[in-house]
């Protein structure tokens, strides 16, 4: 058994190296000064430098990163709750009752699935600059609402794992429709809530593309955009001012909140994300 | 690329296997039935955010894609002109082929590593494998600008160890930004991003396969490649053309990389994907109506092959 398993073994582990490298480069690299950055090895750590460095981090253009990261747990945290608390409301109205143009909206939810998220940026960029919401955290949290495969997947679950009888017998037992919902349905779902949540706060807090085009007051920049803004300063600036640690250092600290939280849930959204893929 | 879903329905957690068939029949003579507009009221705040945030925006930029504007003239409606202009744009039509050839390259690849990830998991289970699937799995939580500056910072000369590797045995420096190496180079960020999350999902769908359909031929000595391949392989061919699928969807909104990148590599042009063109129409040039048309054609090319993708699917999975 052990020569048959160390084939695989060899394989995991040249895939762990892989994988692994840029993160190590990026917690070694946070540790160093700029002129540490550009000329010790790049994988071996100089001078430790990691708390100077957060320290500038929190100090550059009035303390602007701070903002950033606030703006972006703001962000996602909202806009995940949000998408999470309609696509189970509605998932589970679709599961569980009948009513005038169901079936046509269900139809119409497998092909929103398709729509590619992008496709929409510009085009709800162009009716919020009509109502005036443009540069607004709005602009960033309304349309990360939208979550057709959220309600999807709410659907699919309740259909496998919220009995019908034990609706009923809510309901005969007189308990309103929103207490059902709220004391029966939701602890049952709970591995799909916590999934739905955990992928659209990685979503939200990780896009790039939709802050981007909507925001143009750097006071109101998630961490993807204005890391980007300071690396294109010290790109230009030619590393006259020190920003390649603070963007280096800057990225270290926007990934750890989400790896933690992943690693930290597994056990809820593995659950949630296992068997029976879609039909 | 952005992904904003998981591509598997969760598995309920704690629910009897199989529900006696009794329940069934007594579920369709049931006496109470619910308020008749309940239903569609759960429904309704989700159906508002699609109207406000799906339906309209693309109505409005197909409308505002029927109209043109110059300087001489003012807006005035143009027909399908823009869409014209977007299918005979050079520009454009470079891009679109671009992100296809990486598409064609990147994703089998990707798929295949992921595959062959999941298989290993399902068969080890060491805590070695446990190590390697969360770290794995890692990247996805990354934000693909830090994924792309990461991977910027390591592929340049001055800051990244690889550039240089060729010089300690006397050869030339590798340039990760050349014109040669740079779909490559992109090619490597986004496998090394989403190999980890694709590999979760076909493991998911591994760990759902029943054990029966594999016993018999272990008893006949089959070895567990022959397994992977003759059966695992077969029974979670729709996870895998799921995963296929959004990763289709996503590849054709090619972005955030290849901006990031183009601070590396200033031969990543304005049009270097179909979405970076839209986007600098709108921001670069401020021809809003016609980066709508290109949005609007991407959208709706991108629909077109996924929808059709699963239509073909569903047949040949209805035939099998």
């Amino acid at each position: 058994m052990k020569v048959k398993t160390r084939l695989p073994h060899l394989l995991m582990g040249v895939g762990i190296l892989y994988f692994l490298v840029p993160l190590l480069w990026v917690v070694i690299a946070a540790t160093k000064s700029q002129p540490d950055l550009l000329d010790s090895p790049a994988l071996w750590f100089a001078e430790f430098n990691l708390f100077e460095n957060i320290g500038q981090l929190f100090r550059e253009d009035g303390g602007v990163y701070g903002k950033w990261l606030l703006n972006t747990a703001l962000y996602s945290g909202l806009s995940a709750l949000g998408a999470t608390a309609l696509a189970a409301a509605a998932g589970y109205g679709l599961a569980r009752f009948q009513f005038l143009g169901k079936r046509l909206f269900e139809t119409a939810l497998l092909g929103m699935i398709m729509v590619p998220a992008t496709a929409l940026v510009l085009p709800t960029y162009l009716i919020l600059a009509e109502v005036e919401l443009v540069d607004t955290m709005w602009a960033v949290i309304l349309p990360s609402l939208l979550s057709p495969f959220g309600a999807y997947l709410v659907r699919v679950y309740v259909d496998e794992s919220v009995p019908v009888e034990l609706i009923d017998a809510a309901r005969i037992d007189r308990a309103g429709e929103l207490r059902i919902f709220w004391q029966i349905v939701v602890p049952m779902m709970r591995p799909a809530i916590v999934t739905v949540f955990l992928f659209t706060l990685v979503a939200t807090w990780n896009n790039y593309f939709l802050p981007l085009v909507m925001l143009s007051d750097a006071e109101l920049y998630p961490l993807t955009v204005g890391l980007t803004t300071w690396f294109n300063t010290a790109q230009q600036e030619a590393g006259t001012r020190m920003l390649f640690n603070l963007v280096v250092t800057g990225s270290l600290l926007a990934i750890v909140p989400l790896v933690v939280a992943f690693v930290l849930l597994q056990r809820f959204w593995r659950s949630g994300a296992s068997a029976g893929a879609l039909k | 690329m952005t992904r904003s879903a998981p591509i598997t329905a969760p598995a309920p957690a704690d629910s009897p296997p199989g529900r006696p068939a009794e329940s069934r029949s007594r579920r369709r003579s049931r006496r109470v039935t619910a308020h008749p507009v309940a239903g569609a009221l759960f429904v309704l705040p989700f159906f508002l955010v699609v109207v406000a945030f799906l339906i309209v925006p693309l109505g409005y930029a197909f409308w505002l894609s029927l109209s043109s504007k110059s300087l001489a003239t003012g807006v005035k409606f143009s027909g399908l002109d823009n869409y014209v202009r977007a299918f005979t744009d050079p520009l454009l039509l470079d891009g679109l082929l671009r992100v296809v050839l990486f598409g064609l390259v990147q994703i089998p690849i990707m798929l295949g590593i992921a595959l062959a990830g999941a298989l290993v998991l399902d068969a080890v289970t060491t805590k070695f494998a446990l190590a390697f699937r969360l770290i794995a799995f890692m990247p996805y939580a990354v934000p693909a600008v830090v994924g792309a500056l990461m991977w910027g910072f390591l592929y340049s000369r001055t800051f990244g160890p690889f550039a240089d590797l060729p010089t300690l045995v006397g050869g030339e420096p590798i340039d990760f930004f050349s014109v040669s190496l740079l779909l490559l180079s992109l090619g490597n960020i986004v496998t090394w991003a989403w190999t980890g999350y694709n590999m979760i999902i076909l493991y998911s769908a591994l760990q759902g396969v029943p054990r029966e359909m594999y016993e018999a031929a272990v008893i006949d000595g089959a070895t567990p490649v022959q397994i992977a391949l003759r059966v695992k392989v077969p029974a979670i061919k729709q996870a895998i053309s799921l995963a296929a699928i959004f990763t289709v969807i996503g590849t054709m909104q090619f972005f955030t990389e290849p901006a990031i990148m183009a601070r590396f590599a200033p031969q990543i042009s304005a049009g270097y994907t179909p979405n970076l063109y839209a986007y600098n129409q709108a921001f670069a040039y401020s021809d809003f109506h016609y980066s709508a048309a290109v949005s609007f054609a991407l959208g709706f090319l991108v629909f077109v092959v996924a929808y059709l993708f699963v239509f073909v699917n569903r047949r040949r999975g209805a035939r099998a």
